[in-house]
């Protein structure tokens, strides 16, 4: 029953939420303020986790073709497939899960009990509104851009590690990314990132702003959302990739 | 005026306000005080809306706030200032951005008519040249003044302010009672102030409402409670040694 009671008000939630903003001006400017926090700020470490990611996925493949038969451009293909359809999307999600996640669910949460969001109730205005929407609209729009920057350092990472290591030639590694591409995986990716930008900002959100208590409770509504976007990521990972790809 | 009718509320069969009626007067320093746990703070949170009430009513210059729907509560809420216990500043704007909220959400003032208010009222409450100082560099009795200048930047019918003078010392006490005294005669507001300090009572208390375990208890001013023989009231006011030797030298001079 309890999880019923939370998908009630986290519903409830979400209709405040998605209501015309007090004043559009005040609402644009706060859009271009999270497109900074959650987007802007999250790129040097997407950067970093991306190329090790590339690199690992190639060598890897690279490790696993024993066949002289196999062409050495599978690599390159693989790295590709694996890094679009899985590895920027899922992974930069759970990443972001931690990083935007844990920061929402904190910033609200100390609003709530430092009363900083009764003052904004008091003053008339709606705060779910207020503070929530533009962080679940900036998320959903900045995330895409993030995944396919985390794309190219991904695919960037894989082909320095192959040529590198020497066991694919540059000429060969880019042969197999530009291999029998199709459109529709990068559609997919994003339609998984927008999902999952969703899931991370709504439900973090969620926790921060019924925080009751302190600086503890605080803590713990961080976790709990780090957590529960984490699960929820993992789950729409395997449902959207049935809708999609089957 | 604000006004509420037999009002009730409980939580989880636990009834914290009983049957409360009491008036709340414009130009006056209306007063709500009791003992910890007393209600006075779920009185205040009924009053202004932050919680819903179970039974009964409140009104704002004859207006019904209880039987209001979202929208209507809205704008009597645009009437309101509130001073909360902590300030309740936003930590991601300074002084000036916190002062100007209200004024950026609800008017379409240029930005200079704007900056012109907000020195107004930070001048008003004697804070100058701290316009960029961010909520954390500000002593309390600073952010008490802050969140006095920006609960009155719009002019509001009506303030509320819920323990003032908690975490402050004497003297910035007083510097904050006179400063809402002063402000309420001023703008002719309707000020209700939640307090269980004594200098509070003495000093800014135009009528009191004492709240004990839920209910309407006692109400009064300034004058007629230092008088009262109601025992609760003697118990909660002169219960420290000071009070108390406060209490026996009126009556010595009696």
């Amino acid at each position: 029953m309890n999880i019923f009671w939370h998908i009630g008000k986290y519903t409830l939630l979400m209709k405040q939420v998605f209501t015309k903003p007090d004043k559009q001006k005040i609402y644009y400017r706060q859009l271009f303020i999270e497109f900074q926090n959650l987007g802007i700020e999250s790129m040097g470490i997407v950067a970093i986790i991306s190329v090790f990611m590339g690199a690992v996925v190639a060598i890897q493949t690279a490790y696993n073709i024993d066949s002289p038969l196999i062409p050495l451009s599978l690599v390159g293909y693989t790295t590709r497939q694996s890094v679009i359809l899985e590895f920027s999307p899922t992974i930069i999600g759970l990443i972001l899960a931690g990083k935007v996640g844990s920061r929402i669910a904190s910033e609200i949460g100390t609003m709530r009990v430092t009363e900083q969001i009764d003052a904004i109730e008091i003053m008339g205005i709606n705060p779910a509104n207020f503070l929530i929407a533009p962080k679940i609209n900036a998320a959903m729009m900045i995330n895409p851009v993030i995944v396919i920057y985390s794309m190219m350092f991904s695919i960037f990472g894989g082909w320095v590690a192959a040529v590198s290591t020497g066991v694919v030639t540059s000429a060969d590694f880019i042969k197999g990314v530009q291999l029998d591409f199709e459109a529709f995986t990068i559609v997919y990716a994003l339609i998984k990132t927008i999902v999952f930008a969703f899931i991370i900002t709504s439900v973090s959100a969620y926790h921060g702003y019924y925080t009751e208590g302190g600086a503890l409770e605080v803590g713990r509504a961080s976790t709990k959302a780090v957590v529960q976007s984490s699960i929820l990521i993992i789950l729409f990972n395997l449902i959207l990739t049935q809708l999609l790809l089957l | 005026m604000i006004e509420a009718r037999n009002i009730w509320k409980s939580f989880e069969n636990r009834d914290v306000i009983q049957d409360i009626t009491v008036s709340f007067k414009p130009g006056k320093a209306n007063l709500i005080i009791g003992r910890s746990g007393s209600g006075k703070t779920v009185l205040m949170k009924c009053l202004i809306g932050l919680m819903d009430i179970d039974r009964g009513s409140i009104l704002y210059d004859d207006r019904n706030f209880s039987s209001m729907n979202r929208f209507e509560k809205k704008l009597v809420r645009q009437e309101i200032g509130m001073l909360f216990q902590g300030g309740a500043l936003f930590d991601s704007m300074n002084v000036e951005q916190n002062v100007m909220f209200p004024l950026s959400m609800f008017t379409d003032w240029e930005d200079e008519q704007k900056l012109e208010r907000v020195n107004f009222c930070l001048a008003r409450v004697d804070l100058k040249g701290v316009n960029h100082l961010m909520p954390s560099e500000l002593s309390g009795g600073m952010k008490k003044r802050v969140a006095i200048a920006r609960a009155i930047v719009n002019q509001p019918k009506y303030l509320f302010c819920d323990e003032p003078n908690s975490g402050l010392d004497p003297q910035t006490s007083l510097v904050i009672d006179s400063l809402i005294y002063e402000i309420t005669q001023e703008y002719h507001m309707t000020t209700v102030v939640n307090t269980h300090d004594m200098n509070s009572v003495i000093g800014i208390g135009d009528t009191i409402a004492f709240i004990h375990n839920g209910k309407l208890w006692w109400t009064g001013d300034k004058e007629t409670i230092l008088e009262t023989d109601n025992p609760e009231i003697n118990q909660f006011l002169f219960s420290s040694e000071l009070t108390g030797k406060f209490k026996s030298t009126l009556q010595k001079q009696k």
